[in-house]
C-alpha cells in the first residue's frame, strides 16, 4: 500500500478501544477499509470481533478512539447525524434479526418507507428487486418464522441492501450454515459487492469463507486484547510468522485448498 | 479403615516406606453408589501423613465420573493441604482416567480465572442502593423523551407508523372487551350484594344505586380496568420487546437509525392512551349494569327507581376524574411495559422476568397513583 487517495478510504478505525463496563476487550485498533474491498475481521471465538463490529455500526459506544466513516468521526457526531450516517451501513446480523412480527417484504420495505419519500408502488418494486438479488423472489409474503436459517440470512441481507448502503457489514455470515449454503452465501456476497460497488466488512472465523472472498483484513487476538496482524487472510496464511496467526490459519489449510479450487 | 463388599467402591491405604499407596477396589459408578464424600478425602490425606500418595486402580471394576470426581477432589485437596501439600502420583491409573483427570485440571484453571468473588452482604446492599440512582435517572429520561417525542408525533414529525398504532389499538381495545366486561361486571355485582345487605338494615336499600354508581365510576372501573390491562397488555409489551432484544431485532432498528422510541414505544403509549378511557367507560357501564341486576333481584326496587336514583347521585365530575385517571393509568402501564422490556437481558429467562416485573410494577404503580389522585381530589374538594 504505497500512496493512498483519501477518498478511497471508506472506513477508518483509529486507536479504537471497546469493552463492557470497566472491562476492555480490544484496544489500540487501527485499520483502514478501502473502497470496494472485502475486509475481514478475524480472530478466535470470544476475542471481541463482533464487539468491534458493533462499535463500528454504532450499536456500542467505544471506550476510546475514533471510527471515521468517509473521513467523518462517527461517535463525535450529534445523534441525528449519527442516525443519518448509519444509513450508509447495511448490517447483517448473525441470526438474520428480521423483525419477527412483519413479513419478509415488510422487513425490507420498512427502511424504505421510513427514509425515502417513495410511494407504495415504488417501494414494492424495490423490495421485489432486493429479494430477487438474494434469491428470495416470491418469498415476500412469508413470515420470518417460516424461513430456514440460510433463507433468514439472505432475507437479512436483502434488508441490509434496502437503502443501497455504501458499506455492508456481516456478523458471522456462515455461522450455523452447512458448507454448501455457506459457500453459496460467500459467492453472493462477492457478487453483490462487485455489482453494487459496496465495501464489505465481514466478521468471521470460518477459514474457507475468509480465504475465498476477503482481500484485506485484521487479525484480533483475545489474550493480548489488540490486533496482531494486518493483511488479507491468504497473505497471512502464506507469510505471517506470528504463531497465534499460524495456529489459526493452519487448522484450515486442507479445507482452504479445496475451496480455492472453485472458480471465484 | 476399609470396607470391602464385593462390588461396592472402596479404598485401602497402605504405607510402604516413603510412599503411601491408595488401592481402589469395586465398581465406581456414580448412578449406583454416588460420589465419595470429602470425608473420605480427609481421611486419606491424614492417613498419608505428608508422604507422596500413589493411586492404584488394579482392583477396580467398572468406573465412570464417580472415580474421576473422587480423584479430582483428592487431587485438589492434596494440592491445598494445610501443612504441606501432598504429592499425588496417578501414573498407575488406567489411561482413560488419567486423560480425563488432565482435562478436568485444565478446566479448573480457566474457571478460577473467570469466577468472581461473591460480594459480602454489605456490599450487595450498597450496590443495590447505588443502582437506584441511575434507574431513577433512566425513568426520568424516559418520561422526558415521551413528552418530547409525543409532541413531535402530534406535529407529525416522527417515524411512528399509523398502521402499527391501529393494530396495537385493536389488540389493546377490542381484544380486551371480554375480560374487562367480566371483571367489571362481577365487581359491580359484588358491591351491590354487600351494599344491599348492609343498607337494607337501615331501610336505605335504594342507596345501593348511589353506592354502585359512585364507587364504580370514581374508583373501581378505572383501577380494575387498569389492573386487567397491566396483566394483559403491559406484560405482553414487556415480553415482546424483551424477545426482540434477544433476537437482535432492536439492534437491527438501531443499525438502520430507526428510532426505537418512535417505532416501538410511542405506538404502544398512543394505543393505551386512547383505549384506556374507552375501556374505562365500557367498564363503568358493565359494572353499573352488574350492580343494577343484583339490586333489582335482591331488593324491593324497580328498574326505573334504580336508574332515577343513579342519575341523581352522579354528575360529570365523577366521570371526569375517572377518565383522567384511566388516561394516567394507560400511560403508566404502557411505559412500564416498554421500559422493562427494553432493559431486559437477552436470555429466555429474562423475557419471563421482564413480563412478571412489568405486571408487578404496573399494579403497584396504579394503586400508588390512585392514592395520589385521592389526595389531590380531596385537597381540591372535588
Amino acid at each position: 500500500m504505497a500512496t493512498e487517495d483519501p477518498t478511497e478510504i471508506r472506513l477508518e478505525v483509529c486507536d479504537l478501544a471497546v469493552g463492557f463496563g470497566r472491562r476492555t476487550i480490544q484496544s489500540e485498533l487501527n485499520f483502514k477499509v478501502h473502497r470496494g474491498s472485502i475486509f475481514a475481521i478475524m480472530g478466535r471465538s470470544g476475542c471481541g470481533k463482533s464487539t468491534v463490529l458493533r462499535a463500528i455500526v454504532g450499536l456500542l459506544r467505544p471506550m476510546g478512539g475514533k471510527v471515521l466513516v468517509e473521513g467523518e468521526d462517527y461517535w463525535a457526531a450529534a445523534e441525528e447525524r449519527r442516525a443519518a450516517m448509519s444509513r450508509h451501513f447495511g448490517m447483517c446480523f448473525q441470526g438474520g434479526a428480521l423483525w419477527s412480527s412483519m413479513s419478509v417484504a415488510d422487513n425490507v420495505a420498512l427502511p424504505l418507507q421510513m427514509f425515502t419519500g417513495l410511494n407504495a408502488e415504488a417501494v414494492a418494486e424495490l423490495v421485489e428487486l432486493k429479494l430477487s438479488l438474494v434469491g428470495l423472489a416470491g418469498a415476500g409474503p412469508k413470515m420470518p418464522r417460516e424461513l430456514s436459517g440460510g433463507m433468514l440470512k439472505r432475507a437479512g441481507l436483502a434488508r441490509a441492501l434496502a437503502l443501497d448502503p455504501a458499506i455492508l457489514l456481516f456478523d458471522e455470515p456462515s455461522a450455523g450454515l452447512d458448507p454448501v449454503t455457506s459457500a453459496r452465501l460467500d459467492q453472493l456476497i462477492l457478487e453483490l459487492s462487485r455489482g453494487l460497488d459496496a465495501t464489505v466488512v465481514i466478521v468471521s472465523h470460518e477459514l474457507p469463507s475468509l480465504f475465498a472472498i476477503c482481500d484485506d483484513g485484521v487479525f484480533l487476538d483475545g489474550d493480548s486484547g489488540t490486533a496482531i496482524a494486518h493483511g488479507s487472510p491468504r497473505s497471512l496464511r502464506d507469510s505471517c510468522e506470528d504463531p497465534r496467526v499460524r495456529a489459526f490459519m493452519e487448522r484450515g489449510r486442507d479445507e482452504a485448498t479445496r475451496v480455492q479450487a472453485r472458480p471465484s | 479403615m476399609d470396607s470391602t463388599s464385593s462390588k461396592w467402591p472402596a479404598w485401602r491405604l497402605q504405607r510402604d516406606g516413603e510412599v503411601a499407596e491408595l488401592h481402589l477396589t469395586g465398581d465406581w459408578i456414580a448412578g449406583d453408589s454416588g460420589v465419595r464424600s470429602s470425608e473420605d478425602v480427609r481421611h486419606i490425606l491424614e492417613g498419608a501423613g505428608g508422604l507422596p500418595l500413589r493411586v492404584y486402580a488394579t482392583g477396580i471394576g467398572r468406573w465412570d465420573s464417580a472415580l474421576i470426581a473422587f480423584l479430582k477432589m483428592l487431587g485438589d485437596a492434596a494440592a491445598a493441604h494445610r501443612a504441606r501439600p501432598v504429592e499425588l502420583d496417578t501414573s498407575a491409573l488406567p489411561d482413560a482416567a488419567r486423560q480425563l483427570l488432565k482435562l478436568a485440571a485444565i478446566g479448573t484453571v480457566a474457571a478460577a480465572a473467570i469466577a468472581l468473588a461473591r460480594p459480602t452482604f454489605l456490599a450487595r446492599v450498597g450496590a443495590s442502593a447505588l443502582a437506584l440512582w441511575p434507574r431513577t435517572v433512566a425513568v426520568a429520561g424516559l418520561m422526558g423523551e415521551t413528552t418530547l417525542r409525543g409532541t413531535a408525533a402530534l406535529a407529525r414529525r416522527t417515524c411512528t407508523r399509523a398502521a402499527d398504532v391501529l393494530e396495537l389499538m385493536r389488540d389493546a381495545g377490542a381484544g380486551a372487551l371480554g375480560i374487562v366486561a367480566v371483571v367489571n361486571g362481577l365487581v359491580g355485582a359484588i358491591i351491590a350484594f354487600v351494599g344491599a345487605k348492609e343498607l337494607q338494615r337501615f331501610g336505605a336499600g335504594i342507596y345501593v344505586a348511589d353506592l354502585v354508581g359512585v364507587a364504580t365510576v370514581r374508583e373501581l372501573a378505572a383501577i380494575v380496568t387498569a389492573i386487567v390491562m397491566a396483566g394483559r397488555t403491559g406484560s405482553a409489551y414487556a415480553a415482546h420487546l424483551a424477545t426482540m432484544q434477544g433476537n437482535e431485532e432492536i439492534d437491527a432498528l438501531n443499525a438502520f437509525g430507526i428510532p426505537v422510541f418512535d417505532f416501538l414505544v410511542l405506538p404502544r403509549i398512543a394505543a393505551l392512551i386512547t383505549m384506556m378511557p374507552l375501556l374505562y367507560l365500557y367498564g363503568c357501564a358493565v359494572g353499573i349494569f352488574g350492580g343494577f341486576l343484583v339490586s333489582i333481584a335482591t331488593l324491593d326496587i324497580t328498574a326505573v327507581r334504580f336508574v332515577e336514583q343513579l342519575r341523581d347521585a352522579m354528575d360529570l365530575t365523577e366521570l371526569g376524574i375517572g377518565i383522567t385517571k384511566s388516561i394516567a393509568f394507560g400511560i403508566l402501564v404502557a411505559l412500564t411495559g416498554c421500559y422493562i422490556g427494553l432493559r431486559a437481558g437477552r436470555s429466555a429467562a429474562d423475557v419471563g422476568r421482564a413480563a412478571t416485573s412489568a405486571v408487578v410494577v404496573a399494579i403497584v404503580g396504579i394503586i400508588a397513583l390512585d392514592a395520589v389522585f385521592a389526595v389531590c381530589t380531596n385537597a381540591l374538594g372535588i
